[in-house]
């Protein structure tokens, strides 16, 4: 009986813990949002972070967009021939790289490449007492640390994304094209016409910005909680990775879900 | 890292070429067009529209000068398809549509053809006299079965 009751209390005391979390980043996302209108305290800032989560992500974003292209040339190619379909590449290739591909492996990777040093660093500057140091000269660490990054993650996710998208059309060109011998102008006019701009131009560019938005949230979130020491800026950093996918692919699906498809 | 106004530099560029994919999509793959073409609605009234679907093509020998907007049912039950036509194509009001295939399994697309009367063109809203249904290959099997079942 003791047992039963213990077992009890152990299931409310995760369900109080969890929903304080929930609270506890609601309130910090608050916080966020509330710090926006107030003056910048430095341009350079938010520079130095979109140059950190945005051009330093340019080459893995291109060589993966690339590289997904051409597995997606190759792949659909070879599947397409057997219905006789090989004019359908352009339309198959453009279609699943702007509505999902695009949007949701750039965050994935966004969210290793940037996100995680992100936590890292906020992580490391409150274990060593510079978040503390801040608000001891009266500077609110969330305008001052992570605005910046957040806004800047949220920036770079959509730029990001039209690159992935167009490296990957060049890679799945190069395959179908001067590999497997599709004419160029049928892949092209078949991309082209297949993709429209309202519906998937669109839809791709609200799911980046979205996800950028998550992504920023989780990741600043995650470095200001974290425990202030090596162990915990470490789990915070895998936190911030494993919760901020799980994130970005559950809204991705609400995101489809609630535009109809 | 670089010095300050280099770094600016490369997260212009950044931006720049950000925006630029942004925009090849939304322009080029995306089919945005400010100012489109102006386009006129008009109606065409089917027995049968096969597995016509919106978005469809509307094909003058070949080349497109709209699309299908709509597909409904009239108050007699028949099916009944809207066309966006580009404005500047004066199609002659005793033309035809017609519910064609492309290739033998393609898509379904429509044909305006015939005309050429000195009538005048159809306007805004108005509807095509004559039409060809859709072309079923199992109405066609179906036929050809019943038929030589009855020369027996």
């Amino acid at each position: 009986m003791n047992a039963l009751i213990g077992w009890i209390a152990e299931l409310g005391a995760q369900t109080l813990a969890q929903v304080e979390g929930l609270g506890r980043v609601a309130r910090f996302g608050g916080h966020l949002v509330a710090a926006i209108p107030r003056r910048p305290t430095r341009f350079g800032f938010f520079v130095r972070a979109l140059f950190d989560a945005g051009v330093l992500s340019v080459a893995l974003i291109c060589l993966s967009g690339f590289t997904v292209g051409m597995v997606l040339g190759l792949q659909l190619y070879t599947t397409l021939t057997r219905f006789g379909a090989e004019e359908g590449l352009g339309a198959v290739v453009g279609l699943s790289l702007v509505r999902e591909l695009g949007p949701v492996l750039t965050g994935l990777l966004v969210t290793g490449r940037a996100g995680s040093a992100i936590t890292a660093e906020i992580g490391a500057m409150k274990s060593t007492e510079q978040l503390d140091g801040l608000r001891m000269m009266a500077i609110d660490p969330v305008h001052f640390v992570a605005l910046p990054r957040a806004l800047a993650l949220s920036i770079a996710m959509p730029l990001l994304n039209g690159l992935f998208i167009v490296f990957a059309i060049a890679g799945a060109y190069g395959v179908g094209v001067w590999r497997q011998g599709l004419d160029g102008g049928v892949y092209l006019s078949g991309l082209e016409d297949a993709v429209l701009f309202g519906d998937d131009v669109g839809q791709s560019l609200l799911k980046s910005l979205i996800f950028g938005l998550l992504l920023g949230l989780i990741s600043t979130y995650k470095g200001h909680s974290c425990d202030p020491d090596a162990a915990g800026v470490a789990r915070a950093t895998t936190s911030t990775v494993v919760t901020a996918s799980v994130c970005i692919l559950l809204a991705d699906y609400v995101i489809t879900a609630l535009w109809g498809v | 890292m670089q010095n300050h106004a280099t770094r600016d530099v490369i997260v212009g560029l950044f931006v720049l070429v950000g925006l630029a994919t942004l925009a090849y999509l939304s322009l080029q793959v995306g089919g945005i067009e400010f100012g489109a073409a102006k386009q006129i609605e008009l109606h065409a009234t089917f027995d049968d529209i096969g597995g016509l679907s919106v978005r469809a093509p509307v094909r003058i020998g070949g080349v497109k000068i709209g699309q299908v907007s709509a597909i409904g049912l009239d108050e007699e039950l028949r099916p009944k398809v809207t066309l966006a036509v580009d404005a500047d194509v004066a199609i002659p009001v005793d033309a035809e549509a017609a519910i064609r295939t492309a290739g033998l399994l393609g898509d379904q697309f429509i044909a305006v053809e015939g005309g050429g009367a000195e009538d005048g063109t159809l306007a805004d809203g108005e509807s095509f006299g004559m039409t060809v249904s859709a072309f079923s290959i199992d109405k066609l099997v179906g036929q050809f079965i019943h038929n030589a079942g009855v020369s027996d």
